[in-house]
């Protein structure tokens, strides 16, 4: 009997220990992918950098040198264009649903919002290309921005409506209470208040659509030259990086990994600069 | 006359010339309704511009697939070829190939997601907890190109010279790891995958397992459990819902995910049982064909495989939402089973 428990007790922590080890173990196959494409993408990416592949357009096959200035200008210019539809749309739902809480619409938008945050970004391409590229009769830089735009819409929308729910109710019966109107004391006191919250899920929608390449393939579609104007077909980083990377130059490849590389810095910066503000932010809303 | 003025049966002029003056007063210092209805209005009509996306989007791509539904009907899903030259689409390779790829990114990734959130969250020396935390939610943010890049060049050479060799040498009777190991084929897009979606369900897990009340691990730890046992049987029992709707968010991610596995997955529409071969998915077939698409019936095609993943995925996510709401709010399912 005795026995018998000793050996119970002895497994039960056996088991105990192994499904610690395990869950560390699963810990570190989380995180060496991780690792491994930051290491890669350094390791390949930095020597290509150089002053030519951010200042020139790129060369023909076979060509050796040439950049991605082009393409730089194009992610920039689409970008833009989607933070221009998706920002003020989604604070503005977000400011709404933060106000009219309970109420049946609301209830429909917060819903469709998660929706949307789950449809493919392809879908959404093919969308835009019917709504917009086939009105315009041809692909743009335009498209390429309203296609992005969408996708912000859903984050900002919730994580907006998530900040200002933050914000104490005094806060606002404060505002009142000096007899300012209702939609100045939402948008001066309680947006005010909680805007590190509110530019924390600007910067991630913005973040993620940086590096969206499926729905512009047929929105943007690509070029290879500058182009400043919005009706008019445009290269994308994201693009110019899956062009090349499936290509079968080396020269392309190098270039591939470059792009990469800038990318992920422009993407780690914005996520960065946000955990920056938000601790900040927090700090001073304990204090 | 009426209110107040009606019920003093002479008011002197100067006591109503008084009140008068009062009441403009009031009326000036009270703020003007316009500004409040001009703002709420405007914020409603933002608010329903995701509603008029979702209804967007739904009409065009149904308005555009008309053509191919006229055309193939309920035989579009289940025709094997897809020829476009002789006008024959049938997308049944691009939906075996979706199931399958997300299938083997969720073998890897389930119990890989549930892994790591269970250590963050009950494991982990309080000091590591943060940078880990960060570590998982910057895989979420890496773009799916660049996942895709480092899979040509990195991850398929890999699979090729030692996992795959190694799985046909010890798996090869299961049929799954059969023929040549080219490394680009359905196992890669399914690791590349499963490295994708790692990041959204071990964030819901965590989200679930946070919000499993303190008591239920109290309760079971004061029964002489092991901590091993209490994760078991306070913990994961009692999240259990919202660690399936985690999962099941998981795979609408990589059902939809097209721009990694497009360039893994060899893009070859056929069905063949072993992971080695390459296949097509949904998404990527899309992805590849659709600018370059030369006549109605074929653009149509393609949308119609795109309104089947949208309303694939819209499902998936709808069943996911729920689940996880089980768990996050109000009692978790199953609490008191035992």
């Amino acid at each position: 009997m005795r026995n018998s428990s000793g050996f119970r007790t002895w497994r039960r922590r056996l088991t105990d220990r192994l499904a610690t080890v395990t869950a560390l173990a699963a810990a570190v196959a989380v995180v060496a992918p991780l690792l491994a494409i930051f290491a890669y993408l350094v390791y390949r990416g930095v020597g290509a950098i150089n002053w030519a592949f951010l200042t020139q357009t790129p060369k023909p096959v076979g060509e050796v040198g040439g950049g991605m200035s082009n393409a730089i200008v194009g992610s920039a210019l689409i970008l833009a264009v989607a933070s221009a539809i998706g920002i003020p749309l989604g604070i503005a739902s977000g400011i709404y649903l933060a106000e009219h809480g309970g109420s049946r619409i609301t209830r429909y938008v917060r819903f469709t919002a998660d929706v949307l945050n789950g449809v493919p970004s392809i879908v959404i391409g093919i969308a835009v290309y019917g709504l917009v590229v086939l009105q315009q009769k041809h692909f743009s830089a335009f498209s390429g921005g309203v296609a992005l735009g969408i996708m912000m819409i859903p984050t900002i929308t919730r994580t907006t409506e998530e900040m200002l729910l933050m914000v104490p109710a005094s806060v606002r019966e404060a505002a009142l209470g000096l007899g300012i109107p209702h939609w100045r004391a939402s948008l001066s006191v309680v947006l005010r208040t909680a805007a590190s919250g509110v530019i924390t899920g600007v910067m991630l929608a913005f973040a993620r659509v940086a590096g969206e390449t499926a729905p512009l393939l047929f929105t943007a579609f690509g070029s290879q030259y500058w182009n400043f104007k919005l009706d008019q077909p445009t290269a994308a980083l994201p693009l110019q990086i899956y062009v090349y990377a499936i290509s079968p130059f080396e020269e392309w490849h190098r270039q591939a990994w470059a792009g990469a590389l800038i990318l992920i810095i422009l993407i780690v910066i914005s996520v960065g600069a946000v955990r920056f503000v938000t601790s900040r932010g927090m700090m001073k809303g304990t204090s | 006359m009426d209110g107040p003025d009606a019920v003093s049966p002479s008011p002197s002029a100067e006591l109503v010339s008084l009140k008068s003056a009062w009441r403009r007063r009031a009326r000036d210092l009270r703020p003007s309704r316009w500004g409040d209805v001009i703002f709420s209005g405007t914020t409603l009509l933002c608010s329903l511009s995701v509603l008029a996306i979702v209804g967007l989007v739904l009409f065009e791509l149904v308005v555009r697939s008309k053509l191919s539904i006229a055309q193939f009907g309920w035989q579009f899903f289940i025709g094997r070829d897809w020829d476009p030259v002789s006008g024959e689409f049938g997308a049944l390779p691009f939906i075996y190939g979706t199931l399958v790829s997300s299938a083997v990114a969720l073998v890897i990734a389930v119990p890989l997601s549930v892994g790591v959130a269970v250590f963050i969250n009950e494991m982990c020396p309080r000091v590591l907890r943060g940078a880990l935390s960060f570590l998982v939610e910057l895989l979420a943010t890496i773009p799916s190109v660049i996942y895709g890049l480092w899979a040509i060049f990195v991850l398929a050479p890999l699979l090729r010279n030692t996992l795959q060799p190694w799985l046909a040498k010890y798996f090869g009777w299961s049929g799954l790891f059969t023929g040549p190991p080219f490394g680009i084929g359905m196992l890669a897009a399914g690791v590349i995958l499963a490295i994708m979606v790692i990041p959204i369900i071990a964030s819901i897990t965590r989200e679930v397992i946070t919000a499993v009340p303190q008591s239920q691990r109290e309760a079971v730890l004061a029964l002489g459990s092991t901590r091993w046992e209490m994760v078991r049987m306070g913990v994961l029992r009692n999240a259990r819902a919202g660690i399936l709707g985690g999962i099941i968010l998981g795979l609408g991610r990589a059902l939809g995910e097209t721009m990694a596995v497009t360039m893994v997955i060899g893009n070859t529409p056929q069905i063949a049982a072993s992971l080695f071969a390459p296949g097509y998915t949904m998404a990527s077939v899309i992805a590849n064909e659709f600018s370059e698409a030369t006549g109605n019936l074929y653009l149509s095609a393609l949308i119609e495989i795109g309104l089947a993943l949208f309303i694939i995925t819209v499902v998936v996510n709808v069943i996911a939402r729920l689940l996880v709401w089980t768990v996050t709010r109000g009692v978790p399912a199953g609490a008191h089973a035992q």
